[in-house]
């Protein structure tokens, strides 16, 4: 029987800022579609990856109503990512670093993301197969 | 689980944070004893110029009280049993040789470094 395995992300881009969220996005998603495990503890901005509060806007530039835009939303892509996740087999857990999150004022996260502590992302890495940190840089 | 943290870029943030983030994280996580060692590289090995002083901020009336000191908590860190590390090349290159750097730091050369890395179960480079 083969062993499941668990892999930890660390972010830390916050959202609309870096190509790199959408890199790890697709690490997230690759990683769920091979059954895998996946933890992601985000550390400084990517605490803002999961707020609830994030909206769709027009985008006069393109000529284009909101529902148009259809702008893309952090939190929807974790949304989507849990619920790829259940039909996987696999199990996403996200945590946001809690002193972050209070900094910038973004505690109201979506459901299913948890507010924890870098000793969660310790717990985490070391029940995991590896760990991943994607920084800002 | 012994990890290595790699400290790359310095100054990220750390005026609105009052520390470096991945410094911090160390802490906090040694905290929940795990087994660290940290590794500055970079323009990060300007961490360990020991009088640096990041104080005097003022934007209009406000005032920061608590400026970052990243020499200060690196200290802090090797009190804690995590042994800090430093490029010896990055530090020449910058000049900061001859600038009286942080006591009890590691100096090192790049070409000792997979030696070191091979000490961890795991390399974070953040």
């Amino acid at each position: 029987m083969a062993t499941k395995h668990t892999l930890t992300f660390v972010l830390m881009d916050a959202p609309f800022e870096s190509a790199r969220t959408t890199t790890a996005f697709r690490l997230l998603h690759a990683a769920l579609d091979r059954g895998y495990d996946v933890n992601v503890f985000a550390y400084e901005g990517a605490v803002a990856l999961s707020f609830a509060k994030q909206a769709q806007h027009p985008n006069a530039v393109h000529g284009r109503d909101v529902a148009q835009e259809d702008h893309p939303l952090s939190k929807n892509w974790i949304a989507a990512l849990m619920a790829h996740a259940r039909t996987r087999g696999a199990d996403l857990k996200w945590v946001n670093c809690g002193l972050c999150v209070d900094e910038r004022g973004v505690g109201e996260a979506i459901e299913g993301a948890q507010r924890g502590s870098p000793a969660d992302c310790w717990k985490m890495a070391q029940q995991s197969s590896t760990t991943l940190v994607i920084p800002t840089k | 689980m012994k990890v290595r943290q790699i400290v790359e870029t310095a100054y990220r943030a750390t005026t609105e944070e009052q520390d470096d983030t991945v410094i911090w994280i160390s802490h906090a996580m040694r905290g929940a004893s795990a087994e660290l060692g940290v590794l500055l590289t970079g323009n990060a090995v300007n961490y360990v110029a020991g009088e640096q002083d990041g104080s005097g901020l003022m934007l209009g009336a406000w005032r920061q009280t608590q400026p970052p000191a990243p020499a200060q908590d690196l200290a802090a860190l090797m009190r804690k049993d995590v042994p800090v590390y430093c490029v010896r090349e990055d530090l020449a290159e910058r000049g900061l040789m001859e600038c009286k750097l942080l006591e009890g730091i590691v100096l090192m050369s790049r070409n000792q470094l997979p030696r070191l890395f091979g000490e961890y179960d795991q390399v974070w480079r953040w």
